[in-house]
């Protein structure tokens, strides 16, 4: 079992590229220990600025240092970062185009029981729906290590989202094509498709090996991007496989599913099911006990596309 | 002449270019428009260091114009002085035009989009950050609007930018004591506004936002305290030049009718 957190792993990656990359600046609002951040702070003082408990201004101060050709980070929990500060993301780093991009940490229901004010399973919907920002969920540590790689080469303002925990592995190295906008096929299968992202990804592969056991193929999408969405490849699946299902740590309203279900619904036509956290106040609990009530797991997604798949038999 | 007398007289110059734009274009911030072009007149013609032809040097003084809405003196200052051609001021406002009624970034020497209220003095806090860190001698200058202080995210950035020692950072409120509903006092008081400011850390300082000479020796000589970021609280009359647009709310965003237009313009003359 994998023990080392996506935060963790963006601390690595930082660490290495700024002893070379002396613009890179990092930001955090009384957050460099929930962002595994504190040795970065104490490696690169000068590429480390604390903002305190101040999301509005951390983000404006980022878009300003990024107007002065500063590649900026800033992690900030995800809840806080995507609502308190929701307009500075929307007007001084999208309208702007400042080269900006925001971390947002213990994402999804990872903070457990601290409940409703500290989970954020609105953010994908909040940022997605603003021009000129990117939306992407690692699935566990190799991608958020190509994530970090691939957002110091992109100058475009991106929303990251991770989670608190370490997360099971769903790729045995980094070495494999990831890139921005690009799904990355985790599984083969043409009976039906399921689309997931960020820790959701671990759940699709173990669903679809489920599956394989009884009979059925399943090709499994690891969206990674939700903004911009890989379109051709969901396209492709709704023309080769018979329904999709997707399935996120987000809102069933306006993430990875909503996003799938905007381009089906005008392009290609196919059965859909969105899995995802109900509209209410998710239950408090460790993420794994949180994820088999509203069965975001493996085994629900898997009993899903039977269901399905037996209705449209019918 | 000297320099004061050619700001003088480039204020009026611009505030009748600004009575122009707004009754071309019927619509617009007339009050806060006319109450901050002194201060713009000043840092545009007196104090920074910018370069229309050299709009992204790194060693540029930087200008946000966090009170959005009074973009009309600004678009006629950057026509004036050449960031972008004069006759586009006559597409202000219209159909598909980048010269609409907020700072938008589009427009050459434009740092950053502004409109909403009370973002501009966080944006200017990473940018002389950005200069401290990278040992740049530029200053960074944030004109915001007395109303828009009642934000909270000024308060925000005016702790950073006192935590971070920011003496490359001027803060400008353009203190006009007026707001689209009345008096600031009325609204959401503000005051004690120059004890506050020195509470967060800031060297204050209280001039004649519409005299010139004032300004001027206010601005050029920054930073007056090591370490400490400057806040010239400017005391303005919204609607300045015009004798009945003056110190009235009702003139936030009015458009004069023709003879009102005919009267600014020969008050302004």
């Amino acid at each position: 079992m994998n023990t080392i957190s996506n935060r963790q792993v963006i601390c690595d990656v930082l660490l290495e590229k700024a002893k070379t990359d002396r613009i890179i600046m990092v930001l955090t609002s009384d957050s460099r220990g929930s962002a595994s951040l504190t040795q970065f702070a104490k490696e690169f003082p000068e590429q480390f600025v604390e903002v305190g408990i101040a999301e509005q201004n951390i983000v404006g101060i980022a878009a300003g240092l990024a107007s002065c050709g500063k590649k900026v980070f800033v992690a900030s929990p995800a809840s806080f970062l995507s609502t308190r500060s929701i307009e500075q993301i929307k007007v001084d780093v999208a309208y702007s185009q400042t080269n900006v991009k925001l971390i947002g940490i213990s994402g999804g229901v990872s903070y457990g029981a601290l409940g409703m004010t500290h989970h954020s399973v609105q953010d994908i919907a909040f940022v997605r729906s603003i021009p000129g920002i990117k939306v992407i969920l690692p699935a566990d540590r190799h991608e958020t290590a190509n994530l970090v790689e691939a957002l110091l080469k992109e100058e475009d303002p991106v929303y990251v989202r991770i989670g608190r925990n370490p997360v099971p592995d769903v790729y045995e190295s980094s070495n494999y094509d990831f890139q921005i906008g690009k799904a990355v096929t985790m599984h083969e299968g043409d009976d039906a498709t399921i689309i997931a992202t960020g820790e959701m990804v671990y759940a699709a592969v173990i669903g679809a090996r489920l599956l394989k056991e009884q009979g059925i193929n399943c090709r499994v999408l690891n969206m990674h991007t939700i903004k911009p969405l890989d379109e051709a490849a969901i396209l492709k699946a709704a023309k080769e496989t018979k329904c999709i299902v997707t399935i996120e740590e987000h809102s069933i309203y306006g993430g990875l599913g909503g996003a799938v279900a905007e381009l089906v619904a005008q392009q290609g036509s196919v059965p859909m099911r969105i899995l995802g956290i109900p509209d209410q106040p998710a239950i408090a609990g460790k993420s794994a006990e949180v994820f088999a009530h509203y069965g975001l797991t493996g085994a629900n997604l898997a009993e899903t596309i039977k269901t399905l798949l037996a209705d449209l038999a019918r | 002449m000297n320099l004061i007398r050619q700001l003088e007289s480039k204020a009026r110059e611009i505030r009748r270019a600004v009575v122009e734009l707004i009754y071309q274009a019927q619509m617009g911030h007339i009050g806060g428009s006319l109450s901050s072009t002194d201060l713009l007149t000043v840092l545009y013609y007196g104090i920074m260091n910018i370069e229309p032809k050299n709009i992204k040097d790194p060693n540029r003084d930087r200008f946000i114009l966090s009170k959005g809405h009074s973009v009309e003196a600004y678009w006629c200052i950057l026509a004036d002085r050449g960031f972008f051609p004069e006759e586009e001021l006559k597409t202000f406002g219209q159909f598909g035009t980048r010269l609409i009624c907020h700072p938008n970034n589009e427009v050459p020497g434009v740092e950053m989009n502004t409109g909403s209220l009370g973002h501009g003095l966080s944006l200017g806090v990473g940018m002389a950050l950005a200069g401290k860190r990278d040992q740049a001698d530029y200053r960074v200058f944030v004109l915001m609007g007395d109303g828009e202080l009642a934000e909270g995210s000024i308060w925000e950035a005016a702790m950073a930018g006192a935590h971070y020692q920011l003496d490359n950072l001027v803060g400008i409120v353009d203190r006009n004591k007026l707001q689209i509903s009345g008096t600031t006092e009325a609204v959401m008081s503000i005051e004690p506004l120059a004890d506050k400011w020195q509470a967060f850390g800031w060297n204050v300082v209280e001039i004649n936002g519409n005299d010139v000479q004032e300004i001027y020796d206010a601005l050029s000589s920054v930073p007056k305290v090591p370490g400490k970021p400057t806040l010239v609280l400017a005391n303005t009359i919204k609607g300045k030049g015009v004798s009945f647009i003056e110190n009235q709310a009702g003139w936030h965003h009015r458009v004069p009718t023709p003879e009102e237009y005919e009267q600014a313009l020969q008050e302004l003359a």
